[in-house]
């Protein structure tokens, strides 16, 4: 689950991360409300208007403005921003639509740096990585200068260790004694914030030097592993629907995974393996056709019937949808189960498109039975290949 | 022939008493595994379907039967210290097929496992665990995948995926050709086996002749198996590589499949495993089909 900078920084303070003063605006009013008290707290007018969505690249969009005139000056902005459709790099043509902003004080910079953490899967450990190249994007930099990126590996049972946080601050440069021990107290806040907050990464970019020899977090990214929502009751009023796919965030809620995607065929498919490899088949045989998957969706290996209709429901509502392809080998999912659900969706809204439906595994004998005299037209598939291939056939011209 | 489990194998089952580990106990106890013991912490002395005794921790279960494997359904919460359980009390074998572990739990466990030094193998978690085919006393399936697909023979089946690895078995079968051992290492980003240790005993295996190999985007286990393959088999190996058509950035499905920054797409780990020697099936449907082509030459 990725979560807002706003709300990453307030989990920042709770661990004595520095963060810029900042308030949370929703308004236009909110806005030149949180820029006065700024101004009176820090004694300057400056302050900074972000833009609040899910994705990077913000400041190049246009969704971070500095407002240096005060309150006045930062009514404007957050008027031009707030309700814009902001394009990044990261939101795809069509932009993300900002319904909130934070509001933050000014600072006066003197370096910009990168600090972030990830879990590095290959090397099964949680991964710091800095770089004096702050302020851009990392990928960017480790495809150009990998060489500027420095890396330190944690053990999980020793935990990070003051000297691992000392060869990054040598390395970025702020081996000097007083900006050492901030730094270095600052990467093992940071460490707690990975291990203790479930974050599967974690970065600052840019982690800045201020003029007065600060060390400051201006930015902060967040994602959440979604496995340890069950040690999070706090995560709910982290959630932001508004950044979500309502139709993924339906799909979550009943307990399937789903994710839209650009084609026209619905795939219905038990494992997010073969769930996968549905999509690559029928991409395979419908390249240069005009045939390409609508989207992923994994019922699970234990859906119920009612789930595999809401599923179904799902698929059927869904305008891009010219043909479906259900694709089921069952292990612990039984084949009747499948057959009844999709049976159930198919009779409460009626089936307009081309359905092929391909039934291996338990109970498939009685699964064909069930689809057979349920008097909806189905084109029965032997194998995968060959399911793809019919439901390519239905949606070809 | 067969590698990690087979007729020696005595299995625990912990969680035995929950839905999904009573459930495929029975399964395992039908399909002839020597399940000998149950572990849930606080139901010590029942029995399981009247036969199988239930203890409190795994340590007493394994002094009073001599189990050497063990197999996890603990819910998320409190699964990674079941496999720790495990562990301790000195079991060969580990499968851990619950899903739904925090990532940083599983740091833990890995860091456990390898000072183990081998003594322990992990296979899982997020998995559909390992299968020997066999008749009833000879084969022996820990897991929950469908064992009336299997048969025995000759070739070993690695995937990180459950139902692709029934897709890759059924096709197999369907054609008439058996299997030796099919191991599912799991789906999650954090595990335990990896492709190459999988490998490692495939080759070594003389009841091993070919081996279907069956990855999916994210990380890099498959590029890492293309390297065993180029240098250190000589058995054919055919693979698929699920998610050419996956948007980056997205999670599908396994917590582990989601092309992070640009890297881990299917494109580069089907360009390492093909310049490996590997060959990797045109689609899903021809996995059985393309290693059988590879064992005519």
């Amino acid at each position: 689950m990725k979560i807002h900078e706003y709300q990453a920084k307030a989990i920042f303070a709770r661990y004595a991360v520095p963060i810029p003063r900042g308030y949370v605006a929703l308004s236009v009013d909110d806005a030149s409300a949180a820029a006065t008290r700024l101004a009176k707290e820090t004694g300057s007018p400056v302050v900074v208007v972000k833009a609040q969505i899910h994705a990077g690249g913000r400041g190049k969009g246009g969704g971070v403005k500095v407002a240096k005139g005060g309150a006045t000056e930062a009514r404007d902005l957050a008027q031009k921003i707030l309700g814009m459709q902001l394009v990044t790099h990261q939101t795809g043509a069509e932009g993300q639509k900002v319904r909130r902003l934070y509001i933050e004080q000014g600072l006066d910079i003197a370096r910009e740096l990168y600090l972030g953490a990830v879990i590095d899967r290959d090397r099964r450990r949680v991964a710091f990585m800095a770089s004096t190249e702050g302020g851009v994007e990392i990928e960017k930099v480790a495809a150009e200068t990998p060489e500027k990126i420095l890396t330190v590996h944690v053990d999980p049972a020793a935990g990070l260790a003051p000297y691992q946080a000392r060869q990054l601050a040598f390395g970025l440069g702020l081996g000097a004694k007083e900006p050492l021990g901030k730094f270095v107290k600052l990467m093992t806040a940071l460490y707690d914030v990975v291990i203790r907050e479930d974050c599967s990464l974690c970065e600052i970019n840019p982690l800045v030097v201020t003029r007065g020899g600060d060390l400051v977090a201006l930015d902060a990214k967040m994602t959440l592993d979604d496995n340890a929502e069950f040690r999070h009751p706090e995560w709910r009023e982290l959630e932001d629907k508004d950044e979500e796919d309502p139709v993924e965030l339906e799909a979550k809620a009943a307990g399937l995974n789903y994710v839209s995607l650009d084609g026209n065929v619905g795939c219905l498919v038990n494992g997010a393996g073969l769930a996968m490899a549905t999509m690559d088949i029928i991409k395979h045989f419908g390249q240069g056709r005009g045939v390409a998957p609508a989207n992923f969706l994994d019922v699970g290996g234990g859906a119920t019937q009612e789930q595999v209709t809401k599923a179904f429901k799902m698929i059927l509502r869904s305008p891009k949808v010219k043909a479906i392809f259900v694709n089921i080998f069952g292990g612990i999912m039984k084949c009747d189960v499948i057959a009844n659900g999709v049976i159930a969706a198919a009779k409460e809204l009626g089936l307009q498109v081309p359905l092929v439906v391909r039934l291996e595994g338990t109970n498939v004998e009685l699964g064909r039975k069930i689809l057979g005299e349920s008097g909806l037209a189905i084109q029965a598939a032997s194998t995968m290949a060959d399911g793809a291939q019919k439901v390519v056939a239905a949606v070809a011209r | 022939m067969s590698v990690l489990v087979g007729k020696d194998t005595k299995l625990i089952v912990q969680g035995m008493t929950g839905s999904a580990g009573g459930f495929h106990s029975k399964q395992m106890l039908e399909y002839g595994t020597q399940v000998v013991a149950g572990v849930t912490p606080g139901r010590g002395g029942e029995k399981f379907e009247r036969r199988v005794p239930v203890f409190d921790t795994v340590a007493q279960a394994v002094a009073a039967t001599g189990a050497n494997a063990t197999c996890i359904f603990v819910p998320p919460p409190g699964a990674a210290d079941a496999i720790l359980e495990g562990f301790d009390a000195g079991l060969a074998l580990v499968v851990c097929i619950t899903e739904g572990i925090p990532v940083t739990d599983m740091l833990k466990v890995r860091r456990v496992l390898e000072g183990l030094r081998g003594k322990t193998r992990l296979i899982g978690p997020n998995c559909p665990g390992i299968i020997t085919p066999g008749a009833a006393g000879v084969g022996c399936k820990i897991g929950i995948m469908p064992g009336h697909i299997h048969k025995p023979g000759h070739i070993g089946v690695v995937s990180r995926s459950g139902t692709l690895t029934y897709e890759a078995v059924g096709q197999l079968t369907a054609l008439g050709v058996g299997q030796s051992t099919c191991i599912g290492i799991g789906g999650d980003p954090v595990g335990g086996m990896d492709f190459v240790d999988v490998l490692e005993l495939f080759q070594a295996d003389s009841g091993t002749h070919g081996v279907i190999l069956i990855g999916e985007i994210g990380g890099g286990a498959e590029e890492r198996a293309a390297l065993f393959i180029k240098e250190r088999m000589n058995k054919p190996v055919a693979a698929f590589v699920a998610g050419t058509t996956a948007p980056p950035g997205k999670r599908m499905g396994h917590a582990g499949a989601i092309i992070a920054g640009g890297k881990g797409t299917a494109a580069e780990k089907i360009a390492a495993l093909e310049a490996a020697g590997a060959r990797v099936a045109p689609t899903p449907s021809d996995m059985a089909s393309t290693l059988i082509s590879m064992m005519k030459r």
